[in-house]
């Protein structure tokens, strides 16, 4: 299986989800730099964490309109997995790839912490490796992290099962019941403001990510499996 | 040098209206560059003689003073005079770091003083050659509490958000620091930044200008009207006096490029010499390094990329626009700069070559604006050998007698009195604004004694710590030097770290002050003889004097940055209880704790009096080798250094950072505010399994340290008893509430 981590001028955790690819599965994943516009070699691409242009404008917005970016929509259509974590998630929900949007924290301050998510989806390509209903330990990062949906989308997201992590007990962000991840109705795109890649060793303070990582790699053999068999 | 199309002052109306002056150059410091120069000096000159020539570029209240610090060891790659220093840590690694002051800057603009204060200090590392991994700081402010104090919390709030900003961007994660609250600081917050950075051996770049006929690049931003000046201006007193625009702006998206651009280009090998244009800009950058080197420098002014047209020679050289560098390449090859900054989206521009005349020559085109001798910037800056005198409030503070203070009647009361003061409450208020993850590679997050930081590929870890006690200094300067650099190898030891080099930033009111003088002299005495003792020299530093406003000085405080080796990744410690059932021991001097300069003196009795506590560096150094060998042979599972708030304030933070009570059983003749709440050096709180306690006495005996079961861990509850008495009784979660909820309380 094949990763690509985005890098753009500003990303800052790029390293870590390569890092984290490596060092939890043992699979080749290239850094592709923001102006290539040709994904078609990956079958995992993740959007990571960082300040892609600098961000002083609305997290995200140029990003959004760069030409890896374009490629991203490309590869999403054909169902590849796509991955955005912080950074990425904002990107993500800039680019119309994943629905609403991201917003200051209501503390209006920059938060770090290693922060309880529940696992209320656990039938997607990211999650599958942990049980509904598990409560995992992932670090954040973010100062714009307050995610918001109108009430119709909302409702979807509900229904589709399209919530994939929230907080649990706690609201570090603001954001709107608490949603800490979703994915689009196809579950092949997924944007989490919080890093599972910052959390896969105990020496780090948690390993809990390590099974977000082995459920895309499981989801993958399993596609490839379904595929051979058709 | 004839033509002065710029309505700028000619040499005569400068000389005549003694408008250098304005600049901070003084009457007899004018007179010297007539005569250094065989003529009278024009305006861009003067200016730039006045940047370099002033305290923050030149040292010269300090130079005689600094000069005495120990800076050599075999493991000292690089020590003072590079833009940052360099220790090898084995296995081809090296280790650069540095800490330097923005408490001026900061004073008027919080959020963007404090930013390009981080700014500043990550470009000094990584134009070493290495990459930076972690960023620390030492902050001081005036008290936070009641209506009257909301400046304070407004700088506070500000320069937390500030440094914020720029590390969270730029992805180096803020992993240590210390925050003290004082009056004294209140018109002078203090704002001292460390970058800490990784490199192999063969990576290593300096600051020189060698190779006659080498292009000379400025690389980066370009070059604006902001910060003119900057470096003058933290020289004087009262920053409040001045200009804002003498503060800078930070972009921290342009500095992460510029790193990387840098670090790509420095490893291509085709770079000459490399420095950060921080304080007087282009002046200091183009002058040190051809100091560095003996050579000479010739720049052209129109080349020099800008935001704005009209700029003046004069302006080009003393902005202090951010996120520049100047670079040295090999004749021919130009253009690997500029290719690898262009994918970078930046500049690189030649701007002028290095020649061999010892000269530092501005032109605009073919006209000469500014010819100045290079040492006579450098090497002729004046030294003032400032006269220095003994304070005559030490009669005062050192006759303080402990028998007029009364003891406290409820202990516990007095306990959460001190765990709800802002100086050693929770910090995480500060600490969860910064991204402390970024790089995966934190292992020891802050909170504990020092921050760990792993080096991937190997398994071996960095331990840091920034520490500094002013009011120590203040009450013995000699002593309070020792204590700075012990308390700082201290954390690192507890970590499970060998303390292995210093950087020091050096905070002073004004040193025309003989009583200043005296402070500044004795304390750094003080610290070279602890980095002595401790075998621990110093690499790199930062000196800011002037750190006054309407006759309020500030404390005399050096902050240390102690960076150490933690040789394997199961020597990581931290400073909370592990297990319910295991012994708590003291190591080192039970007897030593007194309320001279104590916390609980300030904030419970309202005096800042006594002598600072004891300290013996020959105890403190056979301390700091037992347990960090205790440490190593796998035997200690929580060691926590007792520092403000004396030994119950550290049992209280062990058992909050655990979950986990404790009883303690003590016996003591002392009167027991100095037990619970004095302070003293060389002590260090050790949690240690019930097989192994014989074995560490035993350690500690044949060191020849000290040590004292003091109890047990386990159950919810705080429990102290000295002499069969209980004296401390509490809820650890209660304990918690009190000094996790101070600052956020405070700040609402």
């Amino acid at each position: 299986m094949k990763f690509a981590v985005l890098v753009f001028p500003g990303s800052n955790c790029d390293i870590d989800a390569v890092k984290a690819v490596e060092d939890v599965l043992q699979q080749p994943v290239d850094t592709v730099w923001h102006t290539t516009s040709d994904l078609s070699e990956y079958d995992c691409i993740i959007v990571p964490g960082g300040f892609s242009y600098g961000d002083y404008l609305r997290c995200g917005a140029m990003a959004s309109l760069s030409p890896v970016m374009e490629a991203v929509k490309v590869e999403a259509a054909k169902g590849k997995f796509i991955v955005g974590i912080c950074n990425g998630f904002q990107i993500l929900t800039e680019t119309g790839l994943l629905p609403g949007a991201l917003r200051h924290n209501d503390t209006m301050q920059f938060r770090c912490d290693i922060t309880p998510l529940v696992v209320e989806n656990a039938d997607t390509p990211f999650t599958r490796e942990y049980s509904k209903g598990d409560v995992i330990n992932i670090p954040i990062a973010h100062g714009e992290g307050n995610y918001i949906a109108d009430e119709e989308t909302l409702a979807r997201l509900n229904s589709n099962n399209q919530v994939v992590f929230r907080y649990h007990e706690c609201n570090p962000n603001g954001s709107v019941e608490r949603i800490a991840g979703i994915c689009n109705e196809a579950g092949n795109v997924l944007g989490m403001m919080p890093h599972p890649e910052r959390a896969v060793s105990d020496l780090l303070g948690s390993a809990d990510g390590k099974a977000f990582f082995t459920s895309i790699l499981k989801a993958w053999e399993a596609r490839v499996h379904d595929h051979q068999r058709a | 040098m004839t033509t002065n199309v710029r309505n700028e002052p000619t040499p005569q109306q400068i000389a005549d209206e003694k408008i250098y002056r304005t600049f901070g150059l003084t009457d007899e410091e004018y007179d010297k560059v007539v005569q250094l120069m065989g003529r009278k000096p024009n305006y861009v000159e003067t200016g730039i003689y006045s940047v370099m020539w002033s305290e923050h570029c030149s040292y010269k209240s300090s130079r005689p003073i600094l000069k005495k610090f120990p800076t050599q060891a075999p493991h000292v790659l690089q020590g003072p005079g590079e833009n940052a220093g360099i220790i090898d840590i084995g296995d081809n690694l090296a280790v650069s770091f540095k800490i330097e002051s923005h408490n001026h800057p900061s004073a008027i603009e919080p959020y963007q003083g404090a930013a390009t204060g981080v700014g500043g200090i990550i470009r000094d590392v990584f134009t070493m050659g290495a990459r930076p991994i972690a960023l620390l700081n030492s902050l001081r402010f005036g008290e936070i509490d009641g209506a009257d104090n909301a400046h304070n919390r407004y700088l506070f709030g500000n320069v937390v958000a500030g440094i914020a900003g720029y590390g969270n961007c730029i992805g180096i994660p803020t992993v240590g620091g210390e925050v003290v609250f004082d009056d004294r600081y209140k018109y002078n917050p203090l704002v001292n930044a460390m970058c800490v950075g990784l490199l192999t051996h063969d990576e290593i770049a300096k600051g020189t200008a060698s190779g006659v006929g080498n292009p000379v690049l400025a690389v980066g931003a370009r070059t604006g009207r902001d910060g003119i000046h900057g470096a003058t201006f933290a020289s004087t007193e009262d920053p409040h006096s001045k200009e804002r625009s003498a503060v800078q702006v930070g972009d921290p998206f342009m500095e992460k490029l510029l790193l990387e651009a840098c670090l790509e280009l420095i490893a291509t090998g085709a770079v000459v010499g490399i420095q950060d244009m921080g304080a007087a800009g282009l002046t200091s950058s183009s002058s040190e390094m051809a100091a560095r080197a003996g050579s000479g420098l010739e720049l052209d002014m129109l080349k020099v990329p800008r935001r704005e047209e009209g700029m003046t020679p004069y302006e080009l050289m003393l902005s202090e626009s951010q996120e520049r560098m100047l670079v040295v390449m090999e004749k021919g090859k130009e253009h690997i700069a500029e290719e690898i900054f262009r994918k970078w989206n930046l500049e690189a521009t030649v701007i002028g070559k290095v020649t061999d005349d010892g000269k530092l020559r501005l032109t605009e085109g073919d006209e000469v604006v500014a010819e100045i001798e290079v040492t006579t910037l450098v090497d002729d800056a004046p030294v003032y050998h400032r006269p220095s005198a003994r304070p005559a409030y030490l009669d005062e503070t050192l006759s303080f007698d402990p028998a007029s203070i009364a003891l406290p009647e409820n202990f516990t009361e007095t306990l959460h009195t001190l765990l709800g003061t802002p100086t050693i409450a929770s910090k995480e208020y500060v600490y969860s604004q910064y991204d402390y993850m970024v790089r995966t590679s934190t292992v020891v997050r802050p909170g504990s004694d020092a921050a760990v930081v792993a080096i991937r590929g190997t398994r071996k870890a960095l331990a840091m710590s920034t520490d500094g006690n002013g009011r120590y200094v203040y009450l013995n300067p000699r002593r309070g030097g020792q204590h700075a650099i012990a308390e700082a190898a201290r954390n690192v030891v507890c970590s499970g770290g060998k303390p292995l080099a210093v950087t020091d930033c050096l905070n002073y009111s004004s040193p025309e002050k003989p009583e200043i003088f005296y402070q500044f002299e004795e304390s750094c005495a003080g610290m070279s003889e602890a980095c002595t003792a401790l075998a621990t020299p110093v690499i790199s530093g930062n000196v800011s004097l002037y750190n006054q406003t309407n006759d309020l000085d500030i404390y005399p405080t050096p902050i240390i940055g102690m960076v150490g080796l933690v040789e394997d990744l199961d020597h990581i410690t931290t400073q909370e209880f592990k297990q319910a059932g295991n012994r708590i021991l003291l190591v080192g001097p039970s007897d030593t704790a007194g309320l001279g300069g104590s916390e609980y003196l300030r904030v419970v009795h309202g005096q800042i009096a006594g002598d600072a506590p004891a300290l013996d560096l020959n105890v403190e150094k056979a301390l700091q080798t037992a347990v960090l060998t205790a440490i190593q042979e796998g035997r200690i599972r929580a060691a926590h250094d007792l520092a403000e708030g004396g030994l119950a304030v550290a049992l209280s933070e062990s058992c909050i950072g655990g979950k986990l009570g404790a009883t303690i059983e003590l016996n003591s003749t002392q009167r027991l505010d100095e037990v619970l709440f004095g302070e003293a050096g060389s002590r260090i709180l050790v949690e240690v399994a019930p097989e192994q306690l014989s074995g560490v006495e035993a350690l500690f005996a044949k060191a020849g340290v000290s040590s004292t079961v003091l109890g047990t861990v386990g159950g919810d509850r705080l429990e102290i008893r000295v002499n069969g008495e209980a004296v401390i009784s509490d809820a650890v979660t209660h304990l918690e509430s009190t000094w996790r909820g101070a600052i956020p309380c405070l700040m609402k």
